[in-house]
C-alpha cells in the first residue's frame, strides 16, 4: 500500500504523500477537556476547606515573623511578599496604643487612625523614596518588608503596657526606654537588611535615614504610650 | 475528496485539508463555518443527523447556562458545540489583556515617579555638605550664587522637623481638638515649605529675579535645617534665654545664607528689599511659632534657676493677654522691640 512504500522513505518526497479516497480518514480529534481540567484542580484552591485556607496563610506569615526575628539574607520574605502580617502587626499596635491620653474621650478614636496613617503612609514614602534612589525592590515587597520589622515594636509596646500595670516611676522608664531603644534598633537593622541591598553601595545611608526615622516616631510613639486613669 | 470552500482553504495539498475530513466526526472540536453546509462527500442522513444533534445541544446549553446570552448565540451562530467555554475564556482574555494594556498606559503616564528621579540623584557627602552650608552665608552677591536644585535634602528635612514637632507637641500635652496631632505637624511643616516657596516664587517672579522654582524649594528646604536644630535642643531644654539665643543665631545665619543667595540673584534695591524682607520675616517668625505654640514651661524648673523676675514672662508665654499686662518683664523687652 502506499502508506507502506512511504516508511520506508522516511521524509523523503513528502509531496509524494497521498491519501486516497478508499482509506477512511476518521477519527475523533477532539480537545481533551479531561486532563486539562486536572490540571486547573492542581492549581485552584476553591474546593478545599476554609481552615486549609487560612492556615496556610497563617503559616506563611508567621514564616516571614520567624524571618524578621532572625534577619539573615534570605529572599523568602521579598519573593513571597504579602501584606497580612503588616496589617495585623498594625491593628495590634494601634489597638495597644489606644486608651493613652489625657482626654481620652475624643482622642481614643484619633490616635487608632494616627497610628494607621502613620504606618502606612510613611511605609509608602519610605517606598517612593527608595525607588527614586534606583532601588531595585517593588512597591509592594518593600510595603511588605517594612510591615513586617514593625514586630519588635509592637511586641515592646505589649512589654511596656504590662510594665506600666505595674507602676509609671522612673525605673518603669528607664526599663521600658531600654525595651523601646533595643526593639527599634532591631526594627531599623532588620528592615535594612533587607531594603539596603536593592541599593546602589554609596546611596545606602540615604535610604536608611528614612527607616531610622520613620522606626523612631514610631518607636516614641510607644515609648510616651501612657495610660489614661 | 473534493475541497470545499475553496475561499478558506489555504492548503495546497492534492488530498484536501485536515478541516475538510472533520466535519463528519462527532464531537470534533475544530469545525470549520464553511464547511457546515459542505454536503460533498458526506450523506445527506448524517448532515441530518449532525444538525439534529447540534440542535438539542443547543437547547440543553440555553437551558443551563440562561445569563450566558452571548456566547450561547454564538454557539449557535457558529454551530461550536463543545467550543463555547473556550471561545469564551479566549475573548476574556482578550478583553483582559486590552484592558491591562490600558490601564499600565494611564499609570505609566500620570504616576510616572521618575519625573522626579534627577531631583533625587544625589550622595551622602553631598546631603552632608549642604546641610553644613546652609548655616554659613556667602558674601557674593554681584554674581548669582549656585543652589543646588535637589529635592531629597529638603524632603528629609521637613520630616524631620515635623518628628521633632510631634515630640514637642506632645510633651506640652497639646490638646487639639478639630483634627490630630499627626495632621497638625505635616499640615505645618509641609504647608511652610511648599506655601512660603511658592509665594517667594511668585514674588520673585513678579520682580524678575532668577530662581526656579526647584531651587527656591530645595534653598527654603535646607533653611529648615537651623529650625529642626533650635527646636531639637529648646523643645528639650526649656530656657527663654537659650531659646532666643539660638533663634538669632542658627535662625539668622540660615536666613542670612537664603537671603544673600536671593540677593546675588536679583538686581534693584526695591526687589532685593522686598524679597529678602518677606523671606527673613517669614523665615523667623516661623521658628518663634514653632517654639511657643508648642512648648511646655516647666515652671519648676525655671523658678528655682532663673529667679523671679523673668518667671512671670515665662509662666504667661502661652497666654497672650497676660503678656500684656505684665509690667515686670525687662529681658525679653528689649529684644521684642528690636525685631
Amino acid at each position: 500500500m502506499a502508506a507502506s512504500d512511504e516508511a520506508s522513505r522516511p521524509f523523503a518526497g513528502l509531496s509524494d504523500v497521498s491519501i486516497s479516497d478508499d482509506i477512511a480518514v476518521e477519527g475523533d480529534i477532539s480537545v481533551p477537556v479531561g486532563p486539562s481540567a486536572r490540571r486547573d484542580d492542581e492549581f485552584s484552591t476553591l474546593d478545599e476547606p476554609v481552615r486549609e485556607t487560612v492556615l496556610r496563610d497563617l503559616r506563611a506569615v508567621g514564616k516571614k515573623f520567624v524571618h524578621v526575628l532572625y534577619p539573615k539574607r534570605s529572599a523568602a520574605l521579598l519573593r513571597d511578599w504579602d501584606l497580612w502580617g503588616p496589617l495585623l502587626l498594625c491593628v495590634t499596635l494601634a489597638l495597644l496604643l489606644q486608651g493613652g491620653a489625657a482626654d481620652s474621650d475624643y482622642q481614643g478614636g484619633p490616635q487608632f487612625a494616627e497610628v494607621f496613617v502613620i504606618v502606612w503612609f510613611g511605609s509608602i514614602i519610605i517606598t517612593l523614596n527608595s525607588k527614586l534612589l534606583g532601588g531595585t525592590i517593588s512597591f509592594f515587597q518593600s510595603l511588605c518588608v517594612l510591615g513586617y520589622c514593625i514586630l519588635p515594636l509592637t511586641a515592646a509596646m505589649a512589654v511596656c503596657r504590662i510594665v506600666l500595670v505595674a507602676g509609671s516611676g522612673p525605673v518603669s522608664f528607664a526599663v521600658r526606654l531600654a525595651v523601646v531603644t533595643a526593639s527599634f534598633g532591631w526594627s531599623t537593622f532588620a528592615s535594612t537588611a533587607f531594603l539596603a541591598d536593592s541599593q546602589p553601595a554609596n546611596r545606602k545611608a540615604l535610604v536608611v535615614y528614612p527607616v531610622f526615622l520613620f522606626y523612631f516616631v514610631i518607636g516614641w510613639m510607644v515609648l510616651t504610650f501612657s495610660p489614661s486613669q | 475528496m473534493s475541497v470545499g470552500s475553496g475561499n478558506r482553504n489555504t492548503n495546497t495539498e492534492p488530498w484536501g485539508s485536515f478541516d475538510d475530513n472533520l466535519v463528519q466526526g462527532g464531537g470534533s472540536a475544530v469545525i470549520d463555518m464553511e464547511n457546515m453546509d459542505d454536503t460533498s462527500g458526506s450523506s445527506f442522513e448524517d448532515m441530518g443527523e449532525m444538525h439534529q444533534r447540534m440542535k438539542e445541544e443547543e437547547e440543553v446549553t440555553a437551558e443551563a447556562a440562561a445569563t450566558e446570552d452571548d456566547t450561547a448565540e454564538d454557539g449557535e451562530f457558529l454551530g461550536m458545540k463543545g467550543l463555547k467555554g473556550q471561545l469564551g475564556r479566549q475573548v476574556a482574555d482578550e478583553v483582559w489583556q486590552a484592558g491591562k494594556r490600558q490601564a499600565s498606559k494611564a499609570f505609566n503616564l500620570y504616576a510616572n515617579i521618575d519625573i522626579l528621579r534627577p531631583y533625587f540623584d544625589v550622595e551622602p557627602v553631598q546631603v552632608r555638605s549642604r546641610l553644613m552650608e546652609s548655616m554659613i552665608p556667602v558674601r557674593m552677591i554681584n554674581f548669582p550664587q549656585k543652589i543646588a536644585g535637589e529635592l531629597y535634602g529638603p524632603l528629609m528635612l521637613v520630616f524631620t522637623l515635623v518628628a521633632i514637632l510631634l515630640h514637642g507637641m506632645k510633651t506640652s500635652d497639646t490638646v487639639i481638638r478639630e483634627g490630630t496631632l499627626m495632621g497638625t505637624a505635616i499640615g505645618t511643616c509641609f504647608g511652610y515649605w511648599l506655601g512660603v516657596s511658592s509665594f517667594i516664587y511668585f514674588l520673585a517672579y513678579l520682580v524678575n529675579a532668577q530662581i526656579t522654582m526647584l531651587q527656591m524649594l530645595s534653598l527654603l528646604g535646607y533653611g529648615l535645617f537651623g529650625h529642626c536644630v533650635v527646636l531639637l535642643v529648646t523643645y528639650n531644654i526649656h530656657f527663654h534665654f537659650l531659646f532666643y539665643v539660638l533663634w538669632l543665631l542658627c535662625g539668622g545665619l540660615s536666613t542670612l545664607r537664603m537671603v544673600t543667595a536671593l540677593l546675588s540673584r536679583t538686581v534693584g534695591q526695591t526687589p532685593r528689599l522686598l524679597l529678602c524682607g518677606t523671606l527673613s520675616v517669614l523665615h523667623m517668625l516661623f521658628l518663634l511659632y514653632l517654639h511657643f505654640a508648642y512648648h511646655k514651661i516647666v515652671e519648676g524648673l525655671l523658678d528655682s534657676l532663673e529667679g523671679p523676675n523673668l518667671a512671670p514672662m515665662q509662666r504667661v508665654a502661652r497666654d497672650v493677654p497676660e503678656l500684656t499686662l505684665n509690667a515686670t518683664v525687662r529681658g525679653p523687652g528689649p529684644l521684642l522691640k528690636a525685631i
